[in-house]
């Protein structure tokens, strides 16, 4: 039951980290989210549609409620 | 301790089918195969799942999925992903469908707001609330929380504007008309007076907020939901809100949205002029109030929910871009900004406004939210295990999980039933309608009764 209760939160302890003055894990999680990003741009060209113009273009709805 | 709530997400998802060729085809026949793959032996285009939720095909031949009532905020949030699953599940079935005809394409299912066209479908927000508290001094004093939300609750948009490419804050602010009204497509309001509790009226109202986005961060709409009950009891307690109101809300909604930096002031009906984060840390001041009145009787999610709220307001005072992993707004722009930095090129590059939609397709493999997901860029809350337990499992905590094991039943005896959010019925030789009007139950003794006496005359 505890230990449900403890999963039903977003983490707070990750959140502290943060708020304090920089640590050395605080920087290595900058540079971790740094290298992250650069794989992403690496791999963005092959996940986006080819003719980004046409394909935004054609993306038409009628409106919702 | 803080009343217990009901409350539940309707998204109306975006849909294309593009073609390798061209080729004209009706999107109501796309819709159908996508229905098909979710509610086998073509069951009419609004239906229950056997999680509880209400899979239906709205105004605009928009996919829209309700989730369940749920009254803890984790399940909502599971269950609002697990409608994403369930829409990407179809997707290889509907294709196959349309193959077979000699159509080949891909499908895509967006969980976005707008289009390329200015049309705009939305993300609706349920919450049961008492009946017994004047509504429109509620209204009031939830407009300009509504009005600020977006600085953490957007989900971003690029658009252009005579001749120049902004970022936004929000899908759906500029779309809005009006402070209240009836009406959810011809003048969108901050708040829709839709009164239909799915309960007992005279206990309960329904509060319906058409003026959200979709959130595809799971944190975001755990803030965007939680915020906006936490509000809503404060002042039904008594923690009244007062001098908030904005002069003109419509105007002032579309102007912060415009300004990703969040410095634009808007002006209050006292002639002040505040931003949307001092508007936003007036109500954090009342929840934090409210908590301390709570004491030891406030629950663990309500105490986590206001801490992260005002350390999100915090952050988004001194640097939005540290909440790069949580919200969608600015994991979006952060995403957008890498990328016109290492591709040296602008805003107004036509692979800006298809990210700005790609960001949001549910096909995971594709969209690009998961692709950030994959490479550790997003925090999340829940785990994949839960969110695909939620595609077929009701929440436990409330009337949903009578529904779902009534469906379930029914199923596994091939029995043809009928079913809504209040009642229930096995059609044929013992059609007894069974009236579910708590939501909080989450057993019904006549409904146990039935499954046991079915389960008993099929020996």
């Amino acid at each position: 039951m505890s230990q449900d209760k403890k999963r039903d939160l977003k983490k707070v302890g990750r959140r502290d980290d943060a708020a304090a003055t920089p640590n050395p894990e605080v920087l290595e999680k900058g540079k971790k989210i740094k290298e992250n990003i650069d794989k992403l741009l690496d791999e963005i060209d092959e996940v986006l549609e080819e003719n980004a113009e046409e394909f935004v273009k054609n993306y038409v709805q009628k409106g919702g409620e | 301790m803080m009343p217990p709530r009901i409350f539940g997400l309707e998204n109306e998802y975006g849909l294309i089918f593009s073609p390798n060729g061209r080729v004209y085809l009706p999107m109501e026949k796309i819709l159908g195969y996508i229905f098909e793959g979710l509610i086998p032996n073509s069951w009419p285009s609004n239906a229950f799942l056997s999680n509880g939720a209400r899979f239906y095909q709205d105004t605009g031949c928009h996919p829209e999925y309700s989730t369940p009532e749920c009254d803890r905020l984790r399940d909502l949030v599971i269950h609002d992903k697990a409608g994403e699953r369930l829409l990407e599940t179809c997707l290889p079935m509907a294709e196959k469908r349309l193959r077979e005809e000699g159509l080949v394409g891909d499908i895509y299912i967006f969980k976005n707001n707008t289009d390329s066209m200015g049309n705009t479908y939305g993300c609706h927000e349920n919450y049961l609330m008492r009946r017994d508290l004047d509504f429109w001094k509620i209204t009031e004093q939830l407009i300009p929380f509504f009005v600020t939300r977006q600085v953490f609750t957007g989900a971003g948009k690029v658009l252009k504007v005579s001749g120049r490419t902004h970022f936004f804050l929000s899908q759906r602010a500029q779309h809005i008309h009006e402070k209240t009204s009836s009406s959810t497509t011809s003048s969108r309001s901050i708040i829709n007076t839709r009164d239909e509790p799915h309960a007992d009226a005279e206990k309960y109202r329904r509060l319906h907020i058409i003026v959200g986005d979709s959130n595809m961060s799971e944190l975001t709409t755990y803030l965007k939901v939680g915020t906006t009950a936490v509000v809503l009891s404060m002042i039904e307690e008594g923690f009244t809100v007062k001098g908030m109101e904005l002069e003109d809300p419509v105007k002032a909604i579309r102007d912060i949205s415009r300004d990703p930096t969040l410095k634009k002031r808007v002006r209050l009906e006292d002639g002040r002029e505040l931003t949307a984060l001092e508007i936003q840390m007036t109500y954090y001041e009342r929840a934090e109030a409210y908590l301390s009145a709570l004491g030891t009787s406030a629950d663990e999610t309500t105490r986590d929910l206001i801490e992260y709220w005002g350390h999100v307001l915090q952050t988004l005072a001194t640097n939005p871009m540290k909440l790069a992993q949580e919200l969608d707004w600015v994991i979006k722009k952060n995403m957008m900004d890498s990328f016109t930095a290492r591709k040296n090129c602008g805003w107004d590059d036509p692979r800006i406004a298809l990210m700005d939609l790609q960001y949001h397709d549910v096909k995971r493999n594709r969209g690009l939210y998961y692709l950030l997901e994959r490479q550790d860029l997003v925090e999340r809350l829940a785990t994949e295990d839960e969110i695909q337990r939620a595609m077929t499992i009701p929440p436990q905590s409330t009337r949903a999980k009578v529904r779902g094991d009534f469906i379930k039943f029914a199923k596994e005896k091939n029995r043809s039933y009928t079913v809504d959010w209040t009642y229930l019925k096995l059609n044929g030789y013992w059609e007894e309608t069974i009236l579910c009007m708590d939501p909080f139950a989450s057993s019904n003794k006549r409904v146990e009764e039935l499954i046991a006496g079915v389960a008993v005359s099929h020996r």
